[in-house]
């Protein structure tokens, strides 16, 4: 492949079965500068996105993300559907496996090589360096948000308005009439003067030698039929009879059972394992020393972790045995004064002066806020099942980036990437944990050890215990107000800038701004979390807001909604939540409604939330979200991401604590990393906004808005502000309304 | 040597009676339907039927189960065969996302049903919060019972589940 000059590299192709297919090859767009450079480098396609189309007219769309449970694959097929003008009812979905020759956009290489007559996607990630890119990318791999304004708009649409096009020029051939006068739907080609109409897989093999047009005319959204109408999720059926498969529920023949410990303060070794303890137990194969963890391998799962449990294991120390929570949060304190006292601020975002509009400012506010580490807590535990015979490692699990997850394991293995298999399955949850391809390695490296498949399932607690956490921080604000009660001074330092870059910067007109960070670094691993860098700074600075609203003695609404003039798209959506929510009605006693609203991932999300609070415990009744995407592809799937996020984001804020005690994580299962429950469960409307602007994701920005438009709710309920989540951790008990903020 | 009536069908397990119900399910028996999410009673992605009750599968050891009837996921059709109304009421509220926890929620939900036809909300709300879901689709839980509710009613004879 030569260096790449278009947008979308297209091509087809016919298949010894008959069956055609049609490819294209789709760039990234760029959201951070170190991606670009890392991809413009070489020639690999980002996405390979494929449509087939069988003799007996079924089209196939081959899908280059995982499924989560975000609706990934139905919302990607009707996006090809739509501009191919495929017979939805017949459409068939497959997702592309983890092949290096794939991603290397070789079309009749290899492609028509056995059974695996499907390519896969994604980006060179031989030699490690896909956990960059990874990273720099925030998700790119199969984040909820970035599959369909990225996939969708530049892959599957495009791939099916090419195929599209030379069906039709095919059809205009061979019934030599003009391509104007030829229509398309359901899979058929239709030419109405001489009223003939044919299936798309007779000018399937005549279309395939066609050249594809690299921009081929996409629909506006009036000429939609399929997208923006509510079709039923494709791998909904077999999520309600036991048989959508899973990683967990991998089998291949002969198959045993692993489970695995590491040390508990991270970054430590194991120093010994005294087998002689286990050795009585039944069902045992093997233990095995991975360095820092030990594995057992038995029979059954169960006889794995009993056997785990009584195993007598020591760990090295490092020095991190000491450190505890307070002590985390101590240190980030001091080094956000060092920052400050040593001009050693790293600033983020400067506009006008923002230090001099606060020397002159009529009213000052000031206020800090915290949040803990946070545990994705996928439903499914980390689990992967290895096979390693003839010089080939074969890998069951689920994953949100297969081939990234492949090349780690032929890393670890010394193995060629070809050689590496890897099927992925439904994913239970991912949430960016999928991302960490650490349990895959361990599963490979114990297959390695044996000579059956096993399958390693991580206990809760390990689950829990060695996550890659949402990071702790600290953000400290200063706000200066003029004499009509406007912001003319935003000050702003917090601990740690991941991604995006735009997190922390407020949406509001607000003249002066500085926001600087200083860097304080931990032994806790940390990573993506739903919604990234979002998830707190939309905390920080929607709560730190109404309380600028409040000192201001203003409606917290009306207060956003002034300084929202130079955003009228995130206004808009602010007074829609607002409206809908009946923001000026009265509440009942102990009731409290607050509003908050962020964009991320392109996508404005506002809600209001209403909470009651009895005897101390605070319960979300109500969530009004309204949201703009620019385009709802899947309505009902909108709505569904937004009701996951809200209860997500509602979990995290309430309950979720992730606190190291003796450098470990001190939480390890559901009775201490404490769920939303159904009884917990607030009713949830969700209103969309199709605003025609660009198209935004859907699976992480239903969370952000949340946690600030509860807390904001409970103070107006209380008149208590919470600077430090989670809620349980404070009084909110109502004997006294005129107490203190709490925090 | 245990004898286990499960979903109908006698099976011979060769297995410590100690070991939890979860893990002969999915193991020797390969009715992976059936999931593990916290293994201390924590978040019912485990619930299967004994004699139409939910129990948690993965703190129940084996030998409880002996000459019981068992019933998982796989086991729930009616009668001639058809999807459960409650599962036929998740594809229409479109209920599933991740889907790891809907066994354990549908099952949850069946003998809600079985007990109790006309469930009120604080009803659902005492069956169901055993059952965490991650995803967070509590609100179409809700509304996926009502409507199996409303479409037992409507069938007119109350289609019990092969153990409900
Ligand atoms: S796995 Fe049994 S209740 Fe969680
Ligand atoms: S659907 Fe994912 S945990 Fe419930």
């Amino acid at each position: 492949m030569g260096k790449w000059t278009r947008r979308a590299f297209i091509s087809a192709g016919v298949l010894t079965s008959g069956v055609v297919i049609f490819g294209v090859a789709v760039r990234p767009g760029n959201r951070a500068d170190k991606v670009r450079d890392l991809i413009a480098k070489d020639d690999e396609s980002v996405f390979n996105v494929w449509v087939k189309i069988a003799p007996d007219n079924t089209v196939t769309a081959i899908l280059p993300h995982a499924e989560m449970g975000q609706g990934v694959h139905t919302t990607l097929a009707m996006m090809l559907a739509e501009e191919l003008d495929a017979d939805w009812d017949r459409l068939e979905v497959a997702e592309a496996p983890a092949d290096k020759e794939y991603a290397n956009y070789a079309l009749g290489k290899g492609f028509v090589l056995g059974d695996a007559d499907v390519p896969a996607f994604l980006i060179d990630t031989i030699d490690g360096v896909f956990l960059t890119i990874m990273q720099a990318m925030d998700m790119q791999i199969t984040g909820g948000s970035s599959s369909v304004p990225m996939t969708g708009q530049q892959g599957m649409r495009v791939a099916g308005a090419a195929t599209r096009a030379v069906l039709l020029e095919a059809a205009a051939k061979s019934w030599n009439v003009p391509v104007a006068e030829l229509s398309a739907s359901k899979s058929q080609v239709r030419h109405e003067k001489s009223a003939r109409t044919a299936p798309y897989s007779e000018f399937a093999q005549q279309a395939a030698a066609l050249s594809l047009p690299p921009k081929p005319r996409l629909k506006t959204p009036d000429e939609f039929t399929l997208l923006g109408t509510d079709v039923q999720r494709i791998d909904i059926p077999a999520k309600v009879n036991g048989s959508a498969m899973f990683g967990l529920d991998a089998t291949p023949p002969g198959m045993k059972y692993a489970t695995v410990k590491a040390s508990p303060v991270f970054g430590t070794n194991v120093q010994s394992v005294n087998e002689a303890s286990i050795q009585a137990m039944p069902g045992i194969r093997k233990v095995i020393n991975l360095g820092d963890a030990v594995a057992v391998v038995a029979d059954g799962y169960w006889q794995a972790k009993q056997a785990l449990d009584r195993l007598e294991v020591k760990f090295e120390e490092n020095g991190n045995e000491t450190v505890e929570q307070s002590e985390i949060y101590h240190q980030f304190a001091t080094d956000m004064d060092a920052a400050t006292a040593n001009n050693d601020e790293i600033a983020d975002l400067e506009i006008g002066d923002a230090r001099n509009a606060l020397a002159g400012a009529d009213t000052v506010i000031e206020a800090e806020y915290r949040v803990p580490y946070l545990a994705h807590a996928a439903m499914e535990p980390m689990n992967c099942t290895a096979w390693v015979h003839d010089d080939i490692c074969e890998i069951w699990t689920g994953t949100q980036n297969p081939l990234g997850f492949a090349a780690e394991v032929a890393n670890a293995l010394e193995m060629d990437l070809e050689n590496v298999h890897l099927n992925n399955a439904y994913l239970g949850g991912g949430f960016g944990r999928r991302a960490f391809p650490d349990y895959t390695i361990q599963a490979a490296k114990i297959a390695a050890e044996v000579a059956y498949p096993v399958k390693l399932i991580w206990s809760r607690e390990e689950d829990m215990r060695h996550d890659h956490y949402r990071q702790a921080s600290v953000s400290r604000f200063t706000a200066g107000l003029d004499g009509d009660g406007k912001t003319t001074a935003w000050i702003n330092q917090y601990v740690d800038k991941y991604d995006p870059v735009e997190a922390p910067y407020p949406p509001y007109d607000i003249d002066n701004q500085y926001i600087h960070y200083a860097e304080s670094g931990t032994h806790v691993p940390w990573g993506f979390w739903r919604s990234v860098d979002h998830s707190l700074h939309a905390f920080f600075t929607e709560s730190f807001i109404d309380e600028v609203a409040i000192a201001a003695g203003e409606d917290p609404y009306q207060y956003r909604h002034n300084m929202l003039a130079g955003q009228p798209r995130i206004q808009k959506v602010l007074d829609l939540a607002a409206e809908k929510s009946n923001w000026d009605q009265p509440l009942p006693e102990n009731w409290g409604r607050g509003i908050a609203v962020h964009k991320s991932f392109g996508t404005i999300v506002a809600q209001v939330v209403e909470v009651e609070v009895v005897a101390g415990k605070v319960f979300p009744r109500r969530v009004t979200c309204a949201v703009d995407a620019g385009f709802a592809m899947h309505p009902d799937g909108m709505k569904a991401q937004m009701e996951s996020g809200i209860i997500y984001g509602l979990t995290a804020a309430l309950y979720s604590d992730i606190s190291i005690r003796h450098g470990a994580v001190a939480q390890s299962n559901f009775h201490d990393y404490e769920m939303l429950r159904m009884n917990e469960s607030p009713e949830i409307e969700t209103y969309i906004i199709n605003s025609g602007e660009k198209i935004g994701g859907a699976g992480e920005p239903g969370t952000p808005a949340i946690a600030p438009a509860l807390v904001n709710a409970i103070y107006n309920a209380t008149r208590k502000r919470i600077r430090e989540l989670p809620v349980k951790m404070h009084d909110l008990t109502l004997d006294d309304l005129e107490s203190k903020d709490v925090a | 040597m245990i004898k286990l009536n499960v979903n109908g069908k006698i099976h011979d397990v060769e297995v410590d009676p100690s070991t939890p119900l979860l893990w002969v399910i999915r193991e020797q028996l390969g009715l992976t339907g059936t999931k593990f999410g916290c293994g201390i009673s924590q978040c019912g992605a485990c619930t299967v039927h004994l004699n139409g009750t939910p129990i948690r599968s993965c703190v129940t050891p084996v030998q409880a189960a002996v000459d019981q009837l068992i019933t998982t996921i796989e086991g729930v059709k009616t009668y001639d065969d058809e999807l459960h109304p409650v599962q036929q009421a998740w594809i229409d509220e479109q209920v599933p996302q991740c889907g790891y926890c809907q066994s354990g929620q549908i099952m949850s939900a069946i003998a809600l049903l079985d007990s109790n036809p006309s469930p009120t909300d604080v009803d659902i709300d005492n069956a169901m919060s055993g059952n965490i879901c991650r995803c967070g689709t509590y609100p179409r839980i809700r509304r996926g019972i009502k409507r199996a509710a409303l479409a037992i009613e409507a069938s007119g004879e109350n289609e019990e589940s092969i153990n409900g």
